[in-house]
């Protein structure tokens, strides 16, 4: 009965998006308070009705309720319950269910974090995102819907797939589907403010919180699949420009594009359209992240099952999400005012640099997914575009960035001296120099140039930062003017600076791993042992050991440096009993200056040989280090006070917002 | 007047910017794209003997092997109408075995036999790389269109 009720739960959630899409809007026209007092409520229903139906399905899992397609074909009675609670999202119907319950997670959120926002503008904020929401509601329900049920029930489930019985990726996907949603909210107030026509720094102040709430989910959510990734899938890679990556990787970049335009567009009301165009692309290319993941278009190594039908639905909504809001956008946007003048040098300049760079790469990242599609469409042939390819553009674009980033927080808004910033920031020049000569001088290789540009750009980056934050505590009493600062005044200015300094921290890591990482295949016999990038590696044969739903082969090696041992490591070859599908655990030891993973091979021959893989990843930690201050300087910067007190310059927009068109 | 020109001075600049960009793009893609080629395709020399390409196919039953010491490992590659033979050293993917679909990308020695630099399997057993499925010749494309339903009974069993 359960299921039947999760489903029931869903088809009323899609009445109710469809009276929430069209009932406050309505009222934000004709100025009905009632009206457009009923999008809080209903954005409360939805999310009960979505929880319910989550919840249905949740207890499908845990019973192990096999007569549910969705759990026999992804669970099985012997996984661990914590997998069992993750398998919800590991195949679509669910990871779509999860979609939408997020969807009206940060509606619900909306409506009740805002209480200062005018109610004009929650209700047609609230029933854009209705709008969203019935394309995925009706999707779920026509295509995938999670509670199709089975006649005669299997006996046993399929299992979920090995590689997604991991820590990691059990919140990898959440994270990442949290982002994707996030950018809704900011392309709902962008939306909702081109159909009041009103585009204003008081838009841009409400629209940013949410916007860097969604960009911290989806770094986090990034960040964790490299690491899962790097870890899980025995290749020793964090990155591998593979289609599914990037699909998570553009919303990323147009969503820090869009960060930065809004804080041009709240200080300075510049960038208006330009902003609103990146709301619209960030979110578009989350739906275009789920178009191409879902509909198995590309040829990916993330590729679990996918189907084409699904995918046209999913193109067919992407077409009417990007075709409506650009229309909107064409009809709206003639009016849209040029905003606050600036001259060439001032930190709208360097600001416009990184939105032009920022939107450059993105564009490069969709060339690049998009081209085998494009060369397979016009009969060219089936291609792939190598990774070789992605990393030479950001290798090309990424100093440009890094330059513009270390201008920027220290150039005054509006206009600036050249001569001025010279002055402040030549040391910081200087040491970006000298770093760059020190690492790339002793070889001049073009191994050692690219270490030395790399580490170059992170001097730059950190002692310009110093410089922008000694600036500034100059004027506010130092140490204890940071303190009140961070106690909740202006933690923007901090948040920017940690994350500015996790992209320092992210390039070091970038660099060193892949110019001075080792990667070595050999075939040892047990008792052997191997040498490779200062180590010694012995190895003690291979066991069998059993698992709870599997079986695995478990190697030893002892690990020596200078003839101390410093770690034993053990890597297993597992073989499920579900499908038999062999899966290699790499074994590493971490530390925050390298990181020895090894992964098992095969068994060779009859003497118990078998085939390795060993790397040695100098600095690799520091990529997910990166990651986490970037993602910790989004989360100060969200909880700036800035943006929960009500500004007296905010009430002309509200009479606006309200007013009939 | 004079911030009409600066701006202009400034699209132009992005529109350099992006132009540059794109011509440097697409100029570098050319060297690192490799294309999809099919064992018949290669039998009847439509594949380059002097660029990287991808081959994919189906690994022939029983063809695998290694080598009593070292890690070169041989195997076929077939689209059930003609057979290309694959040497590559080093480590082979978990889901790499006999009978499954499977992408490598190398070049095409003039021995006619493909050395491979990757090999690449992919994570769900059920999956047939689309490249590799639309190739096959008839019989075991089928097999990877499988209706879900029948998927699930044939795991009860």
């Amino acid at each position: 009965m359960v299921p039947e009720l999760g489903h029931l739960a869903l088809l009323l959630a899609l009445v109710l998006t469809l009276v929430q899409a069209v009932v406050p809007l309505t009222g934000s026209f004709t100025g009905d308070r009632a009206w457009m007092a009923l999008a809080r409520p209903l954005a409360w229903g939805q999310l009960t009705l979505l929880g319910v139906a989550f919840l249905a399905l949740l207890q499908a899992f845990l019973t192990d309720d096999f007569s549910v397609i969705y759990v026999a074909t992804n669970s099985n009675s012997l996984m661990p319950t914590i997998y069992k609670v993750s398998a919800i999202w590991g195949a679509h119907e669910g990871s779509l269910l999860l979609w939408t319950l997020m969807l009206a997670a940060w509606g619900a959120a909306v409506a009740a974090f805002s209480p200062n926002l005018p109610l004009g503008m929650i209700a047609r904020v609230i029933s854009v995102q209705a709008m969203v929401a019935i394309g995925f509601l009706l999707f779920m329900i026509l295509t995938s819907n999670p509670f199709d049920r089975i006649f005669p029930a299997p006996a046993e489930g399929r299992d979920l797939n090995p590689l997604l019985q991991d820590p990691g990726l059990a919140i990898h996907p959440p994270m990442l589907y949290m982002g994707y949603v996030g950018f809704s909210v900011a392309f709902a107030f962008a939306i909702a403010a081109l159909i009041g026509g009103k585009l204003d720094s008081a838009w841009a102040r409400w629209s940013r919180p949410w916007t860097t709430g969604a960009w911290v989910f989806l770094t986090i959510g990034i960040a964790l699949g490299s690491w899962w990734a790097y870890y899980e899938l025995g290749w020793g890679g964090w990155w591998f420009w593979d289609p599914v990556e990037n699909a998570s990787f553009m919303p990323w970049l147009a969503g820090t594009a869009l960060m930065h335009s809004l804080a041009v567009t709240e200080k300075r009301a510049a960038f208006k359209s330009w902003t609103v165009l990146l709301a619209i692309s960030a979110f578009s290319l989350s739906l275009l992240g789920t178009f191409l993941v879902r509909s198995g278009v590309l040829t990916s190594v993330h590729a679990f099952a996918t189907d084409p039908a699904r995918g046209a639905f999913i193109l067919l909504f992407l077409c009417i999400v990007i075709g409506g809001s650009l229309a909107l956008y064409a009809w709206r946007a003639p009016g849209i005012s040029s905003g606050g003048r600036f001259d060439p040098v001032s930190r709208e300049s360097f600001l416009l640099a990184n939105n032009l760079l920022l939107a450059t790469l993105t564009l490069l990242v969709l060339f690049g997914t998009l081209a085998p599609l494009v060369y397979d469409a016009a009969g060219w042939g089936k291609i792939s575009v190598g990774f070789p390819w992605f990393n030479k553009m950001f290798i090309a674009l990424s100093p440009l960035l890094v330059l513009a980033m270390g201008i920027g927080p220290v150039a005054h808004w509006k206009h600036d001296e050249s001569r001025r910033l010279i002055r402040s920031l030549w040391l910081a020049g200087a040491l970006g120099l000298l770093a760059f000569l020190f690492a790339s001088l002793p070889g001049l290789s073009a191994r050692e140039l690219s270490v030395g540009v790399g580490l170059g750009m992170t001097a730059w980056l950190i002692a310009t930062h110093l410089i922008s934050l000694a600036g500034r505590l100059k004027h506010r009493r130092g140490l204890s003017g940071l303190l009140a600062d961070l106690r909740g005044g202006n933690r923007s200015y901090y948040g920017m600076w940690l994350a500015h300094l996790g992209v320092a921290v992210f390039i070091v890591g970038v660099v060193m791993v892949s110019n001075h990482g080792t990667e070595t295949d050999i075939r040892l016999s047990p008792g052997g042992s191997h040498e490779s990038a200062g180590y010694r590696f012995e190895f003690n044969g291979v066991q069998a050991i059993p698992g709870p739903n599997y079986n695995a082969f478990r190697g030893e090696f002892l690990v020596y440096r200078d003839e101390r041992e410093i770690t034993r490591l053990y890597p297993e070859k597992r073989h499920y009993f579900s499908g038999g599908m062999p899966m290699t655990e790499a074994a590493i030891d971490a530390g925050l200056l390298r990181d020895i993973y090894i992964s098992l091979g095969e068994p060779i021959g009859e003497q118990g040989d078998w085939a390795l893989r060993i790397y040695y990843k100098p600095y690799v930690r520091w990529i997910w280090l990166g990651c986490i201050l970037m993602a910790l300087g989004g989360i100060l910067a969200m909880t700036d006070r800035r943006y929960r007190v009500v500004k007296v310059t905010a009430q002309a927009p509200s009479a606006a917002a309200a007013a009939p068109l | 007047m004079k911030a009409r020109q600066r701006r202009l001075v400034f699209v132009g600049l992005a529109i350099l910017g992006i132009g540059t960009a794109s011509a440097l793009a697409l100029s570098a893609l050319k060297s690192n794209i490799s294309y999809f080629f099919s064992p018949s395709q290669v039998m009847a020399k439509e594949a380059p003997r002097d660029h990287v390409f991808r081959l994919g196919g189906l690994v022939t039953e029983g063809s695998v092997a290694r080598q009593t010491d070292g890690l070169e490992v041989s195997f076929d590659v077939t689209d059930n109408a003609e057979t290309v033979k694959v040497i590559y050293s080093g480590i082979l993917p978990d889901l790499f075995s006999e009978g499954t679909g499977i992408v490598a990308k190398g070049r095409l020695g003039s021995d006619g036999v493909f050395y491979a630099e990757e090999v690449l399997a992919k994570h769900d057993t059920e999956y047939v790389p689309p490249e590799v499925a639309s190739t096959l010749k008839t019989a075991h494309a089928e097999g990877a269109a499988e209706p879900l339903a029948t998927q699930v009974s044939e795991a009860s069993d």
